[in-house]
Parts: structure tokens; C-alpha cells; sequence
């Protein structure tokens, strides 16, 4: 059994991803970055990144990534079943990465994705930005940007749906099953 | 479903790869589709995924293949898997130990999945029937039975062409009686609903009641057979069969079922030529047709290691998911 209800709307989503882009803007500033490379991962990083991508005005085509080859827990719960191929306009070798996700849990899809990009090449540096970032840490990985910044209970679980209009969905589990 | 398929496992997902008969059009939807995120993989630097890293897979090829045992080895290494192969003819096999003995000590040596050929047909089956629990058999080629990763690879090709099978017009030409090639072709696409599936051959080389059998339809003039087809599947001819008489001289089969651009000409102008390999040119088909701008050869075999990886992932990584249906899925966030 789970109950779900709306935790941010898509008014409340965009006004925090145009403060991401101007938060991002700032911190490539600060560090002279002038042509950084844009990766969402599958399938509500993409979202985000997708408007990150335009606020920002990046000149080269945003990347794709799907991490499910990378899981950590493939020997338990096997395939994932929607698995789209990873796109990478560009190499990303010796590039400066903006890589976005939704929600920032427990880390996990972080640490899978740095390993599927190092396959594709030696980057630069990589900047994380996340539309929330949540409790709930289980590997020692931060957002350098984030739209929210929220604690929960162990039983929600918030979710991103798209791609339009945004929606944060919060879901209550029932943790006795 | 009345008999269980001992392909699946309780809840209907794959654990072992032996045959396309009796599978769902979802389940090969789910091949191609995993198979379809695969071929990224090769474009990365590294042009290998973690996901099957710790598992053993050995290669048992009781009948030779170097194309299809490298790609089985390639597969499995681009999923970080470690290959064992077993050089049959100078193993133990040779030196008279059966099958099930063979497998006994591979699984005490904790070979986790076997990819198996062999002249005789059923001896995946018979494998899976006695492997242990744990063990996966892929099908790699049974006799005249099915070679069904070659039938799936087979399918991504076209699909990537023609996405739309409702539509599609599919000939398959050649030695029809002995190929197990065909047999899974047959069975894939109409699971996969193609509704005009042709065989073209000589009589002595069609299967009796194949009409019936696979819901095909049967051709004995190649020009005639190809006419608006969107895809033609050329069959590798064995040389054996010229001398058993089921077939005159190489040059007489070419005259008469050998593709050429000319026979070609009744296809649709937009039609793709396949050919599992490795090809007789001047016998299946000329040149000009193999190396032609309508061939697809070669991406038949950079395809072939991608619906290899699916397949292979997909088997290993249920061989450990209990019987009830995992709730983990959700908390990867």
C-alpha cells in the first residue's frame, strides 16, 4: 500500500531550476569554464538537463546517460528492464561535466554513472547537480547544486515525473511488507 | 500456458536461452530491446560494462564455429564475465567422457553459464534438463534443431531497418531441410508478427508440410519468391549436401537460386539482404550482392554480440532472484 500526493509542483521545479542555472552559471565562472558538457541520466536527469541545457544556452548537443550496466545490484534484483543506450555527442575526454540527475538518494546512481563515464573517457572534472537533494546517503557523494534540499521519512520515497509538465511525487511505503 | 517451457523460470523470466519455440512475443520484444542498449557499448573507450563481472562462462563447441564462438566469447567479456574455452577435439570428450560428465566438472570448477553447439539436436535441452540449479545453457546451435541467439541477431538487424514487422515481407532462401538457422528465423518472426514469411528452395531441400508447420509460404523460382520483399535471408549452402545428391553442382545452384542484382531487381528497391556467414560467394550469391549497398552482412555480426550480451545478462542475472518477485527495484535512487 503506498499513498502519493504532490510534493512540488511544476511552477515551484521551474522557478528551482532557473535558480540551478543561475547557481551553475556562477560556479563555471568561478572556475573558467567556458564550454562545459551537459549529461543527464536516464530518465528524470534527462528532464532537468534538458532545461538546464537551454537555460544555460550550451552550444553542444546534451548527453544521455544510462547507468543500468553499471547497478550495483545487478546479482539481486537482475536486469533493469528499460535500458536505453547511453548517447555522448562528444568525447568526454579531458571535458569539464555538468552531470544532472533528479533526486540524490543514497548515492548509488552517482557512483554508477562516474563509472560509466570513465569508460567513455578521462574527464576534466565532473559537477553534480541535482533537482533534490535528500537524506538518506549510503556512499560519501554531494550535489555541488541543488534545486531542494529536504529531509524525509525512511518510508517516502519522491519521484520525478515528466517530462511535462514537472512533478514531485511524494509516495508513502508501507514498510511492513 | 499448459506444459512449463524449461527455458523460463517460475515466474516466466529466462534462465536458459534454447530454443525461440514457445517464447512470447514480449519476452523477444525485451531481447531486442536489451540488446538495443548493448550496442552503445561498444562506441565507449572502454568497450566493456561491470555487469556480469565474477561470473564464468565456458564456451563448449562440440562442432566448430569461429564466428559464433568468438562473438559468445566477445559478448561475454564486454560484460566483464571470464570465458573458459573448452577445445573440444583435443579434450576430454575426445577421450571419451560423455556430455553430462563434461558438465559435472565444469560446475564443480563453478562455471556459472555454458554456451553449448553440437551436431546433434537437443543437446542444450538435454543440458538444462541436468545442469545444477544455478547453471544457465545457451543454445548455441543443436543439429538441424534452432541456433536461436543467430535467428535473434537476425531480428534487431531488420528491426533497426524496418521497425514496423506488421508490415514486413520476409524471404529466406536456401538449404531450408537442414538449417537450424531457418527453423528459428521461422519461429521469431512470426511470434514477432510478420504476416509474409517465404522459403525458397529446391524441393529436395524444403522440410515436408513446412507450410503448415510454420505458416510460411513455399517458392521453388527465386525471382518469384523475392518479388517485393523487404528483407531476403540468404542460407548458408553445406558442401556435404552437393555430394549426399540432394543438390546437382555448385554452379547449378547458383544458376538457379544464387542471388544476383537481377533477381534481386523484383525486391523492394529499399529491401535488405542478410547472410548468417561466413558466405560461398558464387554459390548462395554474387558478389556484388554481398558487398552491394543492400547487404547487411556485417552489421548482422557487430549485432550478433549485442543480442549475445542480452541474452547472457539476462539469464544471469535472474539465476539469483529467489521465487518471489524482488521489491528492490524502487530503492536504486
Amino acid at each position: 500500500m503506498s499513498k502519493t500526493d504532490i510534493w512540488k509542483d511544476a511552477t515551484a521545479i521551474e522557478a528551482a531550476i532557473d535558480t540551478m542555472a543561475v547557481r551553475l552559471r556562477e560556479r563555471l565562472e568561478r572556475r573558467g569554464i567556458a564550454a562545459p558538457l551537459m549529461i543527464g541520466i536516464h530518465t528524470g536527469g534527462v528532464w532537468v538537463a534538458d532545461r538546464l541545457h537551454a537555460r544555460l544556452g550550451l552550444a553542444e548537443p546534451l548527453g544521455h546517460l544510462d547507468i543500468s550496466f553499471y547497478r550495483d545490484d545487478f546479482s539481486r534484483v537482475g536486469m533493469h528492464p528499460q535500458v536505453r543506450p547511453s548517447y555522448l555527442p562528444v568525447g568526454v575526454a579531458d571535458r569539464h561535466l555538468i552531470l544532472v540527475d533528479d533526486v540524490l538518494q543514497s548515492g548509488r546512481t552517482i557512483r554508477a554513472a562516474h563509472n560509466v563515464l570513465f569508460d567513455y573517457g578521462r574527464p576534466a572534472s565532473v559537477t553534480l547537480a541535482v533537482l533534490l537533494e535528500r537524506d538518506g546517503r549510503e556512499l560519501p557523494i554531494a550535489a555541488d547544486v541543488a534545486g531542494f534540499e529536504a529531509g524525509f521519512g525512511a518510508d517516502e520515497q519522491i519521484k520525478l515525473s515528466g517530462p511535462e509538465p514537472l512533478l514531485m511525487l511524494r509516495a508513502k511505503r508501507d514498510i511492513h511488507r | 500456458m499448459t506444459t512449463p517451457n524449461p527455458q523460463l523460470d517460475a515466474q516466466g523470466r529466462l534462465k536458459h536461452f534454447l530454443t525461440i519455440d514457445g517464447l512470447s512475443r514480449e519476452l523477444l520484444t525485451e531481447i531486442l530491446d536489451q540488446a538495443n542498449g548493448f550496442l552503445g557499448v561498444a562506441q565507449q573507450a572502454v568497450k566493456k560494462v561491470p555487469l556480469c563481472r565474477g561470473k564464468v562462462v565456458a564456451n563448449l563447441f562440440f562442432e566448430n564455429s569461429t564466428r559464433t564462438r568468438t562473438t559468445f566469447e566477445l559478448a561475454a567479456k564486454r560484460l566483464s564475465a571470464d570465458v573458459l574455452n573448452l577445445n573440444i577435439s583435443t579434450s576430454a570428450t575426445a577421450k571419451g567422457e560423455t556430455v553430462l560428465d563434461t558438465l559435472r566438472n565444469l560446475e564443480a570448477m563453478h562455471v556459472d553459464m555454458f554456451v553449448v553447439r553440437h551436431a546433434e539436436s537437443g543437446t542444450a535441452h538435454f543440458m538444462a534438463a541436468h545442469a545444477a540449479p544455478h547453471v544457465s545453457i545457451i543454445n548455441a546451435g543443436d543439429g538441424r534443431h534452432a541456433h536461436p541467439t543467430q535467428a535473434m541477431l537476425d531480428m534487431l538487424t531488420i528491426r533497426c531497418h524496418k521497425p514496423d514487422f506488421s508490415q514486413l515481407r520476409v524471404a529466406i532462401v536456401g538449404d531450408i531441410l537442414h538449417s537450424r538457422v531457418a527453423r528459428s528465423q521461422m519461429i521469431a518472426l512470426k511470434t514477432l508478427g510478420v504476416p509474409d514469411v517465404r522459403v525458397i528452395a529446391p524441393r529436395t531441400l524444403l522440410p515436408t508440410r513446412v507450410e503448415e508447420a510454420f505458416g510460411v509460404r513455399a517458392y521453388h523460382d527465386l525471382s518469384e519468391g523475392v518479388r517485393d520483399a523487404d528483407v531476403v535471408i540468404m542460407l548458408r549452402i553445406q558442401r556435404e549436401r552437393m555430394n549426399s545428391a540432394l543438390l546437382p553442382s555448385e554452379h547449378e545452384y547458383f544458376q538457379l537460386f544464387g542471388l544476383t542484382e537481377e533477381r534481386l531487381s523484383t525486391a523492394r528497391p529499399d529491401a535488405i539482404v542478410m547472410h548468417p556467414g561466413p558466405i560461398n560467394r558464387g554459390v548462395e550469391m554474387d558478389s556484388q550482392v554481398a558487398d552491394g549497398r543492400r547487404s547487411v552482412i556485417l552489421e548482422q555480426v557487430t549485432n550478433g554480440i549485442a543480442v549475445r550480451m542480452a541474452v547472457m545478462s539476462m539469464c544471469l542475472g535472474n539465476q539469483h532472484l529467489g521465487t518471489s518477485p524482488s521489491q528492490e527495484e524502487a530503492a536504486h535512487a
